[in-house]
């Protein structure tokens, strides 16, 4: 009895988490353009979606900024970390609260501020303006999941390593890096997935028809969103569900290899 | 670590041939439109005949393109701001005055549509899609004639209708029915229309968006407040709803083209409101866009169409006559605002 209530919640769980996706992408094949009817199975919506200027550019914005603010966002949240992990206890303190500030910080006053910002060092918006902004929200939570990390390390691998002789830049590639490796994946990745989802500060930041998904899909809101959109996140949702697939099994393939190792 | 650093040129490499984008030797037009509200061949077919490049952005609402304007550092040429936007953006300062000499396709647009009390003598802009606000009804549900605003107030059809969750027209509804006017700056007429919201309440389903498209096709309520360019869609895809425009009267709507001061340049975008004024330019948008067009020939060809042959699309001259324009009530908005924010918040 136990075991069937925890598969059914398990279940519902699953349903509740799925349900949305799977009806967005069954709509994807709606010939009706309204979601309040089924008009029968089309491919239409995937034909305009390839011959949609305004999409695909907004699809380009969204990818190019998330990749670049990713990189950069990850090597200057490493760097940081870094820095303040050899800070003394009270410094540490202090600049963990700094860090602690923005993620806290509304979305809207995030934005609103950059906004001002940018007009206050008359600065275009567009582009620039718009990974800047990505880049300074996605550093704090690199930092925040690089420096336990580096404070599970053992100190004395870095003090055994200068006792072999390694140089600083050797220690902080072969021993550090290698360390807090996870720690900066994991930073990467959530530094990925909130500049791919940003909407509010991403809005307040752009201009000069620079726009990402979340933009174009909101600026709809008066006349109805197309199923052109729905076809989109079909195939983004494929992508990243094949993506995942091919992850899972190499990586399943790894340690089965070095388990028979052992 | 030899990787880094080639990760790290390659960086800057793409940031830089990025930005120098902007400084190719086509001419650029900045246009800011509402989310699908164009034919996107048409702006292609644009760049071809001037040589030029469309930057083209969209926005969901009129306050949000005027504090990206306001904000200062944006640098659209072409917006498509509405009525009582417009008055509100003349009086601010923020539009240029339009050179009618290059705009020779104004003679397309409608003459009925010109010189509106917010923008007297189409100064600053050019009407580019209109419409009313009405009723969409299902006529198998709602059995009574629909003729008034009266009907949103009928027990009868209890959870069965759809308000717009918009201050100045589900307010303005409120104020009609009481015989004052949509534009309306005084407090006791105001309070009065909160009362009657209020009553409403709670046989209202939902206060929507653009959900209410897809409600009313899904046949998920009676009886709802649209745009007629909404109306016309909704009927196209099911036959059983109608569009009424009450007879105590309605807002008539506009959402013009104008030329913001923040324009690098005057000539290109009096080309493209031009450009959008010509015949088969206007046909394209309409034809895509399913709003009623501001100029006569397109409408009177697009009239022919069946999906567009009705009183949604191509409003009589008896029902414009019963209708009038959003003026700017200044900084009286904020009384619609709290009005609306506490009929929202009702119990």
């Amino acid at each position: 009895m136990k075991k069937v209530l925890r598969n059914v919640y398990l279940y519902l769980m699953l349903l509740f988490l799925y349900a949305p996706i799977l009806v967005l992408m069954v709509y994807s094949f709606n010939a009706s353009k309204s979601r309040g009817q089924w008009g029968g199975f089309t491919l239409e919506w995937y034909r305009r979606l390839f011959m949609d200027a305004n999409i695909q550019s907004a699809l380009y914005y969204t990818v190019m900024i998330a990749i670049l603010a990713t990189i950069i966002s990850t090597i200057a949240g490493t760097v940081s970390s870094i820095g303040i992990f050899l800070y003394g206890n009270k410094a540490q303190k202090v600049m963990l609260n700094v860090n602690y500030i923005p993620v806290i910080n509304p979305d809207i006053v995030t934005g609103v501020s950059m906004m001002i910002l940018f007009a206050f060092v008359s600065m275009r918006q567009g582009f620039a303006t718009m990974l800047i902004a990505h880049i300074t929200f996605c550093i704090p939570y690199v930092i925040l999941s690089v420096l336990p990390k580096l404070r599970q390390m053992d100190v004395n691998l870095i003090e055994a390593a200068m006792d072999l002789g390694a140089r600083p830049m050797q220690i902080i590639n072969k021993v550090v890096l290698a360390e807090i490796r996870p720690g900066i994946i994991t930073g990467a990745l959530f530094a990925f997935t909130l500049s791919i989802d940003d909407f509010v500060i991403s809005f307040f930041t752009t201009g000069s028809g620079v726009s990402n998904l979340s933009i174009y899909v909101y600026s709809m809101a008066k006349r109805g969103i197309s199923p052109e959109i729905n076809a989109l996140s079909t195939l983004m949702i494929l992508t990243v569900t094949l993506l995942l697939f091919i992850i899972n099994r190499r990586s399943n393939k790894k340690t089965k290899t070095t388990g028979e190792r052992i | 670590m030899k990787k880094t650093v080639w990760i790290l040129c390659a960086i800057l490499l793409l940031v830089t041939s990025l930005v120098g984008c902007g400084q190719s030797d086509v001419k650029k037009l900045y246009v800011y439109n509402w989310g699908t509200y164009i034919d996107n061949s048409v702006l292609r077919d644009f760049e071809k005949e001037n040589n030029c490049k469309v930057v083209y952005e969209n926005y969901a609402s009129n306050e949000e393109m005027y504090y990206k304007l306001k904000s200062g550092n944006a640098n659209y040429d072409v917006i498509f701001p509405s009525d009582y936007m417009i008055e509100k953006m003349i009086k601010e300062d923020m539009l240029l005055p339009l050179d009618k000499q290059n705009i020779p396709n104004l003679k397309n647009i409608d003459p009925k549509l010109l010189d509106i009390p917010f923008d007297p003598g189409n100064q600053y802009s050019i009407p580019y899609f209109w419409g009313t606000l009405g009723i969409l009804y299902n006529t198998e549900k709602v059995t009574k004639p629909v003729d008034s605003w009266n009907i949103l107030w009928d027990k009868e059809y209890a959870k069965k209708i759809l308000m717009y969750d918009s201050q100045r027209d589900s307010v303005g509804i409120a104020l009609i029915l009481q015989g004052y006017s949509l534009n309306s700056t005084n407090q006791d007429e105001l309070n009065k229309a909160y009362e009657l919201l209020v009553e409403q309440k709670p046989l209202v389903l939902a206060y929507v968006n653009d959900q209410v498209i897809d409600m009313m096709i899904g046949n998920e309520a009676d009886l709802a407040v649209v745009y007629s360019g909404d109306a016309v869609y909704c009927m196209s895809e099911n036959e059983k709803l109608a569009y009424v425009v009450p007879k105590e009267g309605s807002n008539q709507w506009f959402d013009n083209v104008a030329i913001p001061t923040t324009s690098q340049n005057k000539e290109l975008a009096e080309k493209f409101i031009d450009y959008l004024c010509r015949d088969d330019i206007a046909l394209k948008n309409t034809m895509e866009v399913g709003y009623t067009s501001a100029n006569k020939n397109a409408l009177e060809e697009a009239s022919k169409e069946d999906d567009y042959n009705n009183i949604a699309y191509n409003p009589t001259d008896d029902i414009l006559a019963r209708c009038v324009a959003f003026k700017d009530v200044g900084e009286f908005i904020t009384n619609y605002a709290d009005i609306w924010t506490k009929v929202k918040a009702a119990q």
